[in-house]
């Protein structure tokens, strides 16, 4: 590849200087044009042309120039610039919008323009930058015709509380009649008044009611900034709403504490349900069982490659097509292992151990060399994407249908076992081999059956954990300790003691979280484990009578 | 083969046994004592080809190997041909140890190139010691360490650390820090670091929030909201992250979910580069910032050849470039200027050589290797973009000279590592003593 392009680069020397003579033509055909209609210069055309230097600090005084213009090209500029649309040509000093539908529009006119030219490149923002457009965007969109738009610009101007943008919030308020919206622009005009020096003291306490009442993080944030220097009655007023603030949001870390012990439950169940298949019901320890899971989250990797390379349409399925799919794909690599290596070592344990942590070295190494030894990219589907507020807490919507999904494939799973002839085959298996198979049953059959089915559910794991892990070869592994972990607490060969023991721990290590550290929250879930299992060596829910023991 | 192997084990009795594999040995150590004398100079690459550090070793040990096929290409070094020799400690750390005995005794190496974390760089310091030979390590680390045998191409804490938290302090206004790392040494030492250094300028202990997880979390849920809280108390909150490897893009995800952008809490990381983020995708993270010596998005024609000539040479027009690969091209010229110098391979001539040597760095600078076996770097900031890569906002003006003892921490400001003048590594300049102790 290197040298034909070493080449071309070369080659193109020459025909470039024609092209730096043509465009000095051009500009200076430009340049005498504009001299000549000096009517078409004016401060919003030298503004944009700002945003040509690729300088922060000149694309901040643009900025600040054109929103307070008043143009009507204002508003598809700066969004243009915050979407990364808007490119500038350091040749020509031109800018250009390239608008949603892919049309292209001079920024300084609003002529439509064929073709980027060559040198175009989109103008840089950082971070101050992204802020300062921001702030700009929401005074521009106070008045927006969508009330969503109007309400997240009131948003922004809550967080920036700046100050000129009162006379339009006051304009605003008058004439609202959404209700959200109205009290979003409430919120945002208290906000300013309470940081506007020459604010009456009466307004100030209205305005820390306002703030108080909407009782979340960002009014506290709003409320604390103020600091000590506000005149004494104010400052009394806001210390105590944030006092109050805060003794709701304590309230509110706990019901959030519960919540992200149910999802870190969720997670546990999800990758510890097909190992109480293998090792619970049929005693096999399985050491490849997190390798499972990470096949699953492979094969959601090739799934959404093959869709985003021909039907990128259809990638907010992909995770819909990956769930069969990878339950398949594990569950005949289970059904294949079963047959090849355990069926050899039933009532070996030790042995077991070994050959599938073996097994889980080989499967390891046997991906990093087909798919390399990097991360490899899972989107996130549109619908899984984000989060949205239950009170004071966020909710994002990846662990909320985690959280689902994992309650469907315990229930699927619980019922296939209850009410289909194969689950009943299983139970039969696993009570008491000698029976069943003098019954009719084909135990070797069923044996590769509920191995498979153990898998296939890894499997399934490995499609949602893909979601909020890394899909690499090394996935598996920090499961496998804790689906042990899972099962052992719940009880081996109970479903529920799993339901159950995946929950509790899951909560458990979130209430210790906040108080002990993420490592030192660890270390004592595990202490704990190993007391309760000095207690009871069965688990949360053992099994009783003589089942376990054929 | 491994059935013919595994055969044999089992047939021969455990003497004969014995008895053939010293002579294998044996026959094999005069064979290779042999052919290295005349043909070839032979250089070691220590990185984990399997297990958990794979994922970023296995990119430096093809660097290594397109390092030496291009200076083979030119000729190889002083009329020999260069050969690699490669092992895979495993992510194994006391493997480590045994293999880099191995490249040295057995496969007699000139040189080592090899090792990511800094247990596996203790874990093999004893060997090089011992064996008197030269390794180079190539990655960003926690410092407070200066050996004769090992060269630091990565970026010491001043190198990278402190920069980007002057940068957070002077051009976003950061007031609050929240230090977020894995638990081990190097974000350890680093959080150690950067609390002295952020108290010397002014910071209250209540502005600092500093937060372990283990290896691998994957369950952000917590640690996020408490950031969250954290950075809702009125004053500008930014986030140091020495999260290590895989647990940064649960850690990203969850940002990027929970809705926190770069615009409100800047997250600053130490150990995400290109590679990284490769398996991310950066359209949440926009903005969101790292540190580093290089990025494969600075423009320089140094930089556009090497990149070019990397992805011809793994066959992927898509391959990314990162920083600890920079580090071994800096240090690799570095080294066949020292060999070429002295005219030998010889360890000690070599080492003795090696400071001061100059090699050209791939963002348009010119890196120096110093007296105390680290070398000058630039330091820039990069903005993540939405296509994985790196826009630099902020960069030193000049070269940065890597400390190797934090001139923040009480127990080693006054400590230098001179292996020039002082012949020591941790000299002390206080009671002018070689021998002072680190932290």
């Amino acid at each position: 590849m290197s040298p034909p392009s070493f080449y071309f680069r070369r080659g193109r020397t020459v025909p470039a200087n024609v092209f730096d003579r043509l465009r000095a033509l051009v500009l200076s055909v430009f340049l005498i044009a504009a001299f000549a209609v000096p009517a078409l210069a004016g401060p919003f055309e030298d503004a944009v042309a700002k945003f040509a230097n690729d300088e922060f600090s000149d694309t901040d005084e643009a900025i600040g120039l054109i929103a307070s213009s008043g143009n009507a090209l204002a508003f598809p500029i700066i969004s243009a610039l915050q979407d990364g649309r808007l490119s500038a040509d350091p040749e020509s000093k031109k800018v250009f919008v390239t608008q949603a539908d892919g049309k292209i529009i001079d920024a300084a006119t609003g002529a439509a323009v064929a073709s980027l030219p060559a040198g175009a490149s989109a103008v840089r923002l950082n971070n101050r930058l992204r802020r300062t457009v921001e702030a700009a965007l929401g005074s521009l969109t106070l008045l927006s015709p969508d009330p969503a738009k109007r309400i997240a610009a009131a948003q922004q101007v809550f967080k920036s509380h700046d100050e000129a943008a009162l006379p339009v919030i006051d304009g605003a308020l008058a004439k609202e009649t959404n209700k959200a919206a109205k009290s979003a622009f409430a919120e945002a005009r208290a906000a300013i008044l309470l940081y506007k020096s020459d604010a009456s003291d009466a307004e100030k306490l209205e305005s820390i009611a306002i703030i108080k009442a909407r009782g979340d993080q960002e009014a506290l944030a709003l409320l604390t900034g103020l600091g000590s220097d506000a005149p004494p009655l104010v400052a009394q007023a806001a210390s105590s709403a944030i006092s109050a603030i805060q003794s709701n949001l304590a309230l509110w870390s706990m019901v959030q504490n519960a919540w992200y012990g149910l999802s870190l439950g969720s997670v546990l169940l999800l990758a510890a349900i097909g190992l109480a298949i293998t090792f619970g019901v049929m005693g096999v320890i399985n050491m490849a069982h997190g390798e499972m899971v990470m096949i699953g989250a492979y094969t959601t990797f090739v799934v959404q490659e093959v869709i985003r390379t021909r039907y990128p349409g259809l990638f907010d399925y992909s995770l819909l097509m990956a769930v069969p799919l990878a339950f398949l794909v594990a569950g005949a690599l289970g059904v294949v292992i079963e047959r090849s290596i355990i069926r050899f070592l039933y009532g070996r344990p030790l042995e077991t151990l070994l050959a599938t942590w073996g097994l889980s070295l080989v499967l390891q190494q046997a991906v990093r060399t087909a798919f390399g030894p990097t991360n490899r990219e899972v989107g996130n589907p549109s619908w899984m994407s984000g989060a949205f507020e239950l009170g004071q807490i966020t909710i994002t919507y990846n662990r909320l249908w985690i959280l689902c999904f994992t309650l469907a494939v315990f229930a699927i799973l619980l019922a296939m076992l209850r009410y289909t002839a194969l689950g009943l085959e299983m139970r039969a298996v696993t009570q008491n081999r000698r029976m069943a198979a003098s019954m009719g049953i084909a135990t070797s059959r069923v044996d590769a059956l509920t191995f498979g089915l153990g898998s296939g559910i890894a499997g399934i794991a490995g499609v949602a954990l893909s979601q909020i892990d890394n899909v690499s070869p090394n996935l598996g592994q920090s499961y496998i300790i804790d689906s042990f972990m899972v099962v052992v607490f719940g009880g081996v060969g109970n479903l529920w003691g799993t339901l159950v023991g995946a929950f509790t721990l899951g909560i458990a290590n979130k209430f210790l979280e906040p108080v002990a550290g993420a490592v030192l929250g660890k270390i004592a879930i595990l202490v704990l484990i190993i007391l309760f299992i000095q207690k009871r060596p069965r688990g949360l829910f053992a099994l009783k009578g003589r089942a376990i023991e054929a | 083969m491994l059935a013919q192997l595994t055969h044999d084990i089992a047939t021969l009795s455990r003497r004969r046994w014995l008895a053939a594999t010293a002579g294998l040995v044996l026959g094999f150590a005069a064979f290779t004592n042999a052919k290295a004398a005349d043909d070839t100079i032979k250089v070691g690459v220590l990185h984990s080809l399997s297990g958990t550090m794979a994922i970023s070793e296995t990119t430096l040990k093809d660097t290594v190997l397109f390092l030496i096929d291009e200076q083979n290409k030119k000729g190889g070094i002083l009329g020999k041909k260069l050969e690699a020799v490669v092992v895979d400690p495993a992510s194994n750390w006391p493997l480590f140890a045994e293999k880099a005995r191995e490249l040295i005794t057995k496969n007699k190496v000139s040189v080592v190139f090899g090792c990511w974390t800094s247990v596996s760089r203790k874990s093999v310091l004893p060997v090089f010691k011992e064996l008197n030979s030269i390794l180079f390590y190539p990655v960003q680390y926690e410092g407070e360490e200066s050996e004769r045998n090992v060269f630091y191409t990565g970026a010491a804490p001043n190198q990278q650390a402190i920069p980007a938290v002057d940068y957070l302090m002077k051009d976003e206004k950061v007031k609050r820090w929240v230090l977020a790392g894995t638990d081990y040494v190097y974000p350890r030492t680093t959080n150690k670091i950067l609390e002295a250094y952020l108290k010397s300028k002014g910071v209250k202990q209540e502005d600092i929030m500093i937060n372990y997880t283990p290896f691998g979390h994957s369950d952000w849920q917590t640690i996020v909201a408490d950031i969250k809280k954290f950075g809702s108390a009125g004053k500008k909150t930014a986030v140091v992250s020495t999260i290590n490897g895989d647990a940064n893009v649960p850690f990203y995800k969850e940002l990027g979910n929970q809705g926190i952008k770069a615009t409100d809490i800047p997250v600053v990381a130490f150990s995400v580069g290109e590679e990284e983020l490769a398996g991310i995708d950066t359209k949440p993270l926009l903005g969101h910032l790292a540190a580093w010596n290089y990025f494969q998005s600075i423009k320089d024609p140094a930089n556009e050849k090497f990149i070019k000539a990397w992805q011809a040479y793994t066959k992927n027009p898509k391959r990314v470039t990162n920083d600890p690969m920079e580090a071994h091209v800096i240090g690799f010229e570095m080294w066949v200027k020292a060999v070429e110098k002295v005219k030998s391979t010889d360890a000690d001539k070599v080492i003795d050589a090696l400071p001061g040597i100059e090699a050209k760095n791939l963002t348009g600078g010119t890196s120096k290797m110093l007296p105390n076996h680290h070398i000058t770097k630039p330091v820039f900031i990069g903005e993540i973009k939405a296509n994985g890569q790196f826009d630099v906002v902020w960069k030193t003006p000049g070269l940065v000279a890597g400390d190797a003892w934090s001139k923040e921490l009480d127990g080693s400001k006054d400590l230098i590592g001179d292996w020039v003048g002082k012949k020591c590594g941790n000299y002390n300049t206080k009671t002018n003593k070689c021998g002072g102790q680190g932290s």
